[in-house]
């Protein structure tokens, strides 16, 4: 496949490996934010052939492991009212306050995944008897779908479709990391396709305001290889810049379309994210010329809602001040198939990613 | 988030401002995807399809420049 | 027999599911970790005979002088008709390489059928038609069975179960238990093929080609192999939880750990195609008509030349080999060199966008 096999090549990989090593003359902590490079790093085998000289923290990056509990079981208590819910496969299995949608679905919530928001569009129109609400979680990079979702939904004139959205902002939670007193943060990898949508214009300021370098990255080994090398050179050679090593996808403002799109129907609000709180501008509400494709507005559901575990260190460990391991409830009551916080959530989470992967590298060692 | 997939415009369909859709091609194999936040792409073009949606048309010039930029690295190793 | 090892590995939960495990959930029928917990805990703790506890595709019985095999398989997949078979087709082809990859030549079938209110009598006509043409061409006759209706709503359609029995040509080896680290693990095809066309067919993606299920018979290339005595040490069909299932399972059985490499893996653009776009890993998606085999090195170049010699089993390839026990059951060899953990399936493969 095209514009994918390339960026895979095993050559080309050892040989920017062997570059990148090269370069180096300290472990320096570089945070990729976004959790599919994340899952990537890993399922490539790069994070593992980098770990001794790079120290890779996963941020918070997974809309789906910061999704409020609240969300899921609003969701859950839709499905017991009559009403399908539609949703990524991604949502299935995230624990609510006490069950899952998956286990909802078992005892016989109505319950159906969707490849695109748009498909749950599609299911609302077929069947005019039928109340569809699609949970729209996701960054940027998901909201252009979701929100051409709606627009869909009213040039049909549907008023059996909404969205339970719960979409994110990376930029506000990386702040947010950055001013932890305890962060050891140096340089980022910026999630490529959110930029693909958004531009990358606006992390000049980031990177100014916080001194560190900033590499728009993409998502195959390739080019989460050349976008790792070049905030390393950048923090080598004591650069802060904004720096694009995504170009065949992002250009610096954007895509115009896509965000005209998000600007349509959302706003930026202050959101609560899982396992850390109220993030100001975190996030996204639908704004109010849409609300009859709102599923809070619709079902009355508050935005704010139940807390968080108590012990859970998730926000910690996602700002790279803990470790996975040193969270007391990591490996016993929090484990992937039953996962407490945020990062043990979803696979990309960085608890699951480090419950599942670093007992292969320990073996080596 | 953001399992983005590169295909290759081969048909469109519709040229709505919101229903837009067009054939695209992944390796062999095509599927329908909603084109609004690309509708200047062209027969031939390749996009990021993302959830059903094609978020951006590939920058071919930009990804042959920097895959020779590799190649030379490549080289001198 | 050695007994199953119970995996030392640390990413087995110490709890048996999820924090709701009072009820069956649709995960503890999708191959893989749960179905085997689900197996070891309930069935073969109520049913104890060494027949049942070799858990192979078939069981192993001797009747006077006679070896034979007999085995039984439950089908339920939606939709009734997908791209490459029926249910009819896979009922019959499902149950034949059960008998086969355990060393029988599979000779006859029970048929039953639970049948829906309401569903038409041509399409019960077309599933039929199927079943005859299968048998018809795997030489097994359909000897018993059964049907029921069931009110509207109770059932998807159809429900078929086909039982079987075969005649042992050669047992195969005394089943995964018996692997050593040495052994060469070979599929005998494209691997997702079936999951792919279902999960296309059912969830309307438009995919188009649509993938198409390797639904066959590979009773033919299995029984050459144990009648040149190339007995292989293990044979499993990939059904649910794909290639993945498998090795995890022999790893469960033996003790040793399965490594393969990324490289090695057959898939078709098709299936590869899904796969992308979805976030979906071709080595847990199902199988119904290509295997995995484990057999000792020096049979391998005998075994592939004779697997490429059949249409079925054309594309037959190694993809790795056994390992002594590390931590991680199975190991899949990136093409960069590394190995990560390639999981084992614990419900159905779902798509992702993350």
């Amino acid at each position: 496949m095209q514009y994918l096999d390339e960026y895979r090549n095993s050559d080309l990989l050892k040989t920017q490996l062997a570059n990148l090593r090269s370069l180096i003359t300290r472990r320096w902590v570089v945070m990729d934010v976004c959790g599919g490079q994340t899952h990537s790093f890993l399922r490539s085998g790069l994070e593992a052939a980098l770990d001794d000289v790079v120290e890779l923290v996963h941020g918070p990056g997974c809309p789906v492991c910061v999704t409020p509990a609240q969300v899921i079981d609003d969701a859950i208590d839709l499905a017991q009212r009559n009403t399908v819910i539609a949703t990524f496969g991604d949502m299935l299995r995230v624990p609510g306050s006490t069950t899952s949608l998956l286990q909802a679905r078992a005892a016989g919530g109505d319950i159906r995944t969707v490849y695109s928001p748009i498909d749950a569009v599609l299911l609302a129109q077929k069947n005019p008897g039928l109340q569809v609400v699609f949970i729209a979680v996701g960054f940027e990079t998901t909201m252009p779908s979701t929100a051409l979702a709606v627009a869909q939904a009213r040039q049909l004139g549907l008023t059996n479709f909404s969205l339970l959205a719960h979409h994110v902002r990376v930029e506000p939670a990386m702040r947010t990391i950055m001013m932890m007193p305890a962060n050891r943060i140096e340089g980022f990898l910026a999630a490529g396709h959110v930029c693909a949508v958004t531009g990358y214009q606006r992390l000049s300021q980031f990177a100014e305001q916080f001194r560190v370098p900033i590499v728009v990255t993409g998502f195959e080994p390739l080019d989460l290889l050349i976008g790792l090398t070049e905030c390393i050179t950048s923090l080598e050679q004591n650069r802060t810049e904004v720096r694009n090593l995504y170009p065949r996808a992002v250009h610096p403002e954007g895509n115009s379309h896509a965000i005209k799109w998000i600007d349509e129907v959302y706003q930026i609000a202050t959101v609560p994210w899982r396992g850390m709180g109220e993030i100001p501008d975190g996030g996204f509400v639908i704004r109010s010329e849409w609300r009859q494709f709102d599923a809070r507005h619709r079902y009355k559901l508050d935005l704010f809602g139940n807390d968080d575990d108590a012990e859970c260190r998730s926000g910690d460990i996602m700002s790279g001040r803990l470790k996975p391991h040193d969270c007391p409830l990591f490996g016993n009551r929090c484990v992937p198939d039953h996962p407490i916080g945020a990062p043990m959530v979803s696979s990309e989470g960085c608890c699951a990613a480090y419950y599942r992967y670093t007992a292969e590298r320990k073996m080596h060692q | 988030m953001c399992l983005a997939v590169p295909g290759c415009v081969v048909q469109w369909i519709d040229h709505d401002e919101v229903m837009a859709t067009a054939e695209i091609d992944f390796g062999g194999v095509r599927k329908r995807c909603h084109m609004a936040c690309t509708p200047d792409a062209n027969v031939g073009d390749y996009v990021l399809v993302h959830a059903g949606v094609s978020l951006v048309v590939i920058d071919r010039e930009a990804a042959e420049k920097l895959l020779a930029t590799l190649a030379t690295l490549e080289d001198a190793h | 027999m050695k007994p199953p090892v119970e995996s030392n590995s640390s990413f087995v939960c110490p709890l048996p599911t999820s924090p709701d495990s009072q009820t069956v959930s649709l995960a503890h029928g999708e191959g893989g970790r749960l179905t085997r917990q689900f197996i070891r805990e309930r069935i073969v703790s109520r049913f104890s005979n060494e027949t049942l506890a070799a858990l192979g595709d078939a069981a192993l019985i001797t009747v006077g002088s006679e070896r034979i095999a007999f085995s039984s398989d439950g089908y339920t997949v939606t939709p009734l008709f997908f791209p490459g078979g029926d249910i009819g087709r896979l009922a019959v082809f499902g149950t034949v390489n059960d008998l086969a990859v355990t060393g029988a030549v599979p000779r006859w079938i029970g048929l039953s059928m639970i049948i829906e209110e309401g569903l038409a009598w041509s399409v019960v006509d077309r599933i039929l038609d199927s079943v005859q043409a299968a048998a018809r061409q795997t030489n097994v006759t359909v000897v018993t069975g059964d049907t029921k209706v069931v009110p509207r709503g109770t059932c998807d359609g159809m429900f078929i179960t086909t039982s079987g029995i075969g005649e042992i040509v050669t047992p195969v080896g005394t089943g995964p238990s018996s692997l050593q680290v040495g052994d060469v693990l070979i599929v005998s095809g494209p691997v997702g093929r079936h999951g792919a066309a279902i999960m296309n067919a059912r969830e309307d993606l438009g995919f188009d080609p649509s993938p198409i299920s390797d639904c066959a018979s590979v009773a033919t290339p299995l029984i050459e192999l144990h009648r040149t005595s190339l007995t292989p040490r293990a044979v499993r069909d990939a059904t649910r939880g794909g290639v993945a299932a498998v090795l995890h399972e022999w790893s469960e059985a033996s003790g040793l750990s399965c490594s393969i490499e990324e490289s090695l893996i057959p898939v078709s653009t098709e299936v590869r195609a899904v796969c992308e776009l979805l976030g979906l890993d071709p080595l847990h998606l199902a199988n119904e008509g290509t295997f995995v085999l484990a057999t000792s090195h020096h049979q391998v170049d005998s075994t592939l030349s004779l697997l490429k010699h059949f249409e079925v089993t054309r594309d037959a390839r190694i993809i790795g080999e056994v390992v002594p026990r590390r931590i991680v059951p199975v190991v899949l060899r990136r093409s960069i060199g590394s190995d990560v953990p390639l999981d084992d399936p614990a419900g159905a493969p779902l798509p992702r966008i993350c």
